[in-house]
């Protein structure tokens, strides 16, 4: 109540609508066959968040079995270095599994279960998603298939091993360039054909609703905790937010519970890969994107003026995809949060200063999000708050970055 | 308004049997081979056309059709040469009806109205656009319906009878029966299956009933056939294509008269009499 004066007519927290609509993006494109399912998950979804008991089995595994909550880390040595706001890194690669996937998954796989559905499937890009996945599959005794692009698997080895080990069969896509999305149309061709038992836990906060929601949903978790731990921290909310942008889901996880207060500001940092020049050389679909509907949703997308959907390139698999999460659309032109875009240069730049300033090794992902930081921190003033989302840790990147680095490890 | 659709179907229940869809997709192996068998498939036996507008990301087709958007979209299809092809095509073909196919985005950025247009113009009778089901209605199958295109929806084995009514409402043309839970050309349809479904959509509807997803050879497409309106034929002729490409993927010579051979047997099964063993 205390801010009713300042608050506006619109709140930005109360999407979608009943369309599964945040203003244009969003909606339900999918094939007829899913339709009914579609239907059938919201309403299971709808029920879950009625149930007290889906909300105490949940918080039960997210603190027992996930690990929450998430430290909230005082960076001072990058404070320090980079002389302005002072820096704070949400934890969650110290969830189990290494990143903030399993908050979702964990959500998810409570759903199929209440679903009776037997047959869990997922896509993944940088195997994140698809070891979380694997792992609660594995801990609710639930057959798992995970659908993985053959260039991902390339420069994912040791989250592909881990997925095996946790038995789950990874199915290597050979189509488009053998990334993200390809995966993700596989997984959906998988899921036409295989409704009647099968659950897809989709990673991020993109495809058809209610799975934009219900991601988002998931990963509040995140910015939740940050209000607890920044009041308990310094007495006040943060004034800075900064995540990755992929399809968006740690992203959408930290910001959302912060959208109505007006004092924070938001970036979005999306894959800038080689630059913004040649839309073939990045994954910044919305800065060098347009609107678009593929994989159910309408969202930005990189695509050429025929419609068809372009690869784009990233050094993070995490991030190589075309499109993101509808929400993030709806934001960007609400004008709400700021998408900005970094390169794979200062990534794995930024990669190489955290790892020395403060003993974390990142993943390839959030250091996109550390090097706006760099760029950012030390425009602002010394007491300004600001939270970046260390979304997953960087253990399966470091083979991939000596070989940028030109690093030869024997393996 | 009668469209060719409309008038395609009742002539084939005036002959007493079930219509021959080919599917091959616009552009593939390359512009002029792709409009040369496009030309060769009504003298072939097909009764209505359908035509894929190649999309880099089909997510309900199989390897076959996958296969064949590469192929178009490589040699250089564009949505605007796909209606220049249908333009061709009428010019020479005033009845045979011709549905384009194929997914959403490509339309939504030409954008609609200009693409429901330039169908208009080009002499597109219907369109079948996979990810855009009845709650969608209103991005692009009120607008199309509108201009006089017929719009036609896919009922598959999930589509149960509560939600029935809602496929059929604003479907026109005929009702495309997907014969299994699945993607194109992959499993084979359940004959008996596929009439109990076909039995029950035509109990709801006075429209005819076209069976597809799956559908390879003639004697399956005569078995279909019974108790449909037609048969849909597509990842086999594709497969055709895919078979006779030259060293650069063009297409090599005698590809029109390989697939218009598969479709002139299709097209002879589907004119024999009942079988006495479906009976």
């Amino acid at each position: 109540m205390a801010n009713s004066t300042e608050s506006s007519l619109n709140s930005y927290r109360t999407g979608p609508d009943e369309r599964g609509r945040f203003g244009l993006y969003g909606g339900r494109f999918v094939a007829e066959t899913l339709m009914p399912l579609i239907l059938e998950l919201e309403q299971a979804y709808e029920d879950a968040k009625a149930d007290p008991e889906f909300h105490a089995e949940l918080e039960n595994l997210l603190t027992h079995y996930a690990g929450r909550p998430s430290p909230l880390y005082f960076a001072e040595r990058l404070t320090e270095h980079l002389g302005g706001a002072k820096i704070y890194f949400k934890r969650d690669e110290l969830n189990h599994t290494g990143s903030h996937k399993i908050n979702n998954c964990l959500g998810q796989i409570q759903l199929a279960r209440r679903m009776r559905k037997t047959r869990i499937i997922a896509e993944t890009g940088a195997g994140q998603h698809g070891v979380a996945v694997a792992t609660v599959a594995a801990r609710f005794g639930l057959p798992c298939v995970v659908y993985m692009g053959c260039t991902d698997i390339e420069r994912q080895a040791p989250n592909v091993f881990r997925m095996k080990l946790l038995g789950a069969e990874v199915i290597p896509v050979t189509a488009g360039s053998g990334t993200l999305k390809d995966a993700m149309n596989e997984a959906l061709r998988d899921w036409v054909a295989n409704v009647h038992d099968t659950f897809y836990i989709i990673g991020t906060v993109a495809g058809p609703h209610p799975y934009p929601a219900m991601v988002r949903d998931f990963q509040s978790v995140i910015g939740e905790e940050v209000r607890t731990q920044m009041e308990e921290a310094e007495g006040r909310l943060p004034d800075t937010l900064v995540a990755c942008i992929g399809g968006g889901s740690n992203a959408m996880g930290l910001f959302h519970p912060f959208l109505d207060d007006k004092s924070v500001a938001i970036y979005g940092v999306e894959a800038g890969g080689l630059g913004l020049g040649n839309p073939e050389e990045h994954c910044a679909s919305m800065n060098g994107g347009k609107p678009g509907v593929l994989h159910g949703n309408r969202t930005y997308l990189l695509q050429n003026d025929d419609g068809q959907i372009i690869e784009g390139h990233s050094i993070s698999a995490g991030l190589d995809y075309p499109g993101v999460g509808p929400e993030h659309s709806w934001l960007r032109d609400t004008g709400r949060v700021t998408y900005v875009a970094v390169t794979d240069k200062e990534a794995l730049a930024a990669f190489q200063l955290c790892t020395k300033l403060e003993g974390i090794i990142p993943a390839l992902e959030p250091s996109h999000a550390l090097a706006h930081v760099e760029k950012l921190a030390p425009t602002l003033p010394k007491d300004n708050l600001l939270v970046m989302n260390m979304c997953g840790r960087g253990d399966k990147d470091v083979f991939a970055v000596a070989g940028h680095l030109g690093v030869e490890m024997e393996t | 308004m009668t469209t060719r659709i409309d008038k395609r179907f009742a002539a084939l229940k005036a002959e007493g049997r079930a219509g021959l869809v080919t599917f091959t997709t616009a552009g593939d192996p390359d512009y002029d081979t792709s409009l040369q068998l496009l030309k060769a498939l009504p003298r072939a036996g097909a009764d209505v056309i359908e035509m894929g507008m190649p999309f880099s990301d089909p997510m309900a087709d199989g390897p076959a059709i996958q296969a064949s958007s590469q192929r178009a979209l490589k040699a250089g299809q564009t949505m605007k040469k796909t209606l220049a092809m249908v333009r061709e095509f009428r010019a020479g073909d005033q009845d045979t009806p011709l549905v384009l196919m194929g997914y959403y985005n490509p339309i939504y950025v030409y954008p609609v109205d200009a693409f429901i247009k330039d169908c208009v113009e080009a002499g597109v009778d219907g369109l079948i656009v996979v990810d855009v089901p009845p709650e969608e209605d209103d991005e692009l199958c009120i607008p199309a319906l509108a201009a006089g295109l017929n719009f036609i929806r896919l009922a598959t084995p999930t589509t149960d009878a509560k939600r029935l009514p809602a496929v059929l409402r604003n479907t026109s043309g005929f009702v495309y029966y997907v014969s299994i839970a699945g993607i194109t050309g992959t499993k084979a349809p359940d004959a008996s299956e596929v009439h109990a479904q076909v039995a029950r959509i035509k109990g709801q509807t006075d429209l005819p009933v076209a069976v597809g997803f799956g559908v390879k050879t003639p004697e399956q497409a005569r078995t279909i056939a019974d108790g449909a309106d037609g048969v849909v034929v597509g990842s086999a002729l594709v497969e055709i294509i895919r078979d006779n490409l030259d060293g650069d993927g063009k297409g090599a010579g005698g590809t029109t008269e390989k697939v218009a051979g598969l479709v002139e047997r299709l097209a002879a099964a589907l004119r024999e009499p009942q079988s006495a063993a479906v009976k």
